[in-house]
């Protein structure tokens, strides 16, 4: 799986993009950010309030327990602010 | 839907872009009104009440040019209109470049100004792209402006 990091999040992760060996106990978004909580606390800052934060799978706006699956694109930002 | 649906144009580009070129498009469509927006980077953040050297603008490439083409899309459905151009730019821009483009023709000038209006709300608060706005050498990511999304309760009617 691709995560794809914008913004203020990207900078705080230090990497616009990672590829992902998505472990087969992890359904969904939320598992996901579990996940991630789990391997590395410098995910914890940005999940903390995920409020804050808007998620798109496939390059569509999706709700934190949307299912995923390793083929998927999946992408964490701040609300958008062009225009 | 209107029964020309055809014109639309999308364009996420660095380049600045010419709005009388871009008009003459949506005026060859056998239209009768063309409102055209064109955003423009300001020199000062009122809010802050900063200076702004410079602005950098992100974006999602793929998912901006889908949510900006389901917003037309969405515009068509109601109003009839007869062409929708929308340009954005991202990269590196100073105070008073031109930062985005909608234009919209239509038959008669309702439509159009109406058309135009829904494109840039929703533009606003769905497409993805970011500011980070530089100024004293210091690098700020802008804040998403809540009345952005006020401004949408008029078109959910």
């Amino acid at each position: 799986m691709v995560i794809k990091y914008f913004s203020w999040i990207k900078e705080h992760i230090g990497k616009s993009e990672e590829q992902l060996e998505l472990p087969r106990h992890i359904n969904n978004v939320n598992e996901l950010i579990n996940y991630l909580n789990e391997i590395d606390e410098k995910y914890n800052l940005i999940f903390e309030k995920k409020e804050l934060i808007k998620v798109a799978v496939n390059k569509t706006y999706s709700s934190f327990d949307t299912s995923i699956s390793n083929i998927d694109e999946i992408a964490f930002f701040p609300p958008v602010t062009g225009g | 839907m209107s029964k020309n649906p055809t014109m639309i144009k999308i364009k996420i580009q660095d380049e600045d872009f010419d709005i009388s070129e871009e008009t003459k498009i949506l005026h060859q469509n056998n239209t009768g009104a063309i409102v055209n927006f064109v955003g423009v980077v300001r020199g000062h953040d009122e809010k802050n009440n900063q200076i702004i050297n410079s602005m950098t603008l992100e974006h999602y490439p793929g998912m901006t040019e889908a949510e900006i083409e389901k917003i037309i899309v969405d515009s068509y459905k109601r109003w009839e209109l007869t062409g929708v151009t929308v340009i954005h730019r991202v990269g590196e821009l100073k105070p008073s470049d031109q930062i985005v483009f909608v234009g919209v023709s239509s038959k008669h000038r309702q439509n159009a100004f109406d058309g135009c209006n829904f494109i840039m709300d929703w533009l606003k608060t769905k497409a993805p792209f970011w500011k980070l706005e530089e100024n004293n050498n210091k690098k700020n990511w802008v804040n998403f402006n809540q009345s952005d999304n006020q401004a949408l309760k008029k078109w959910k009617k």
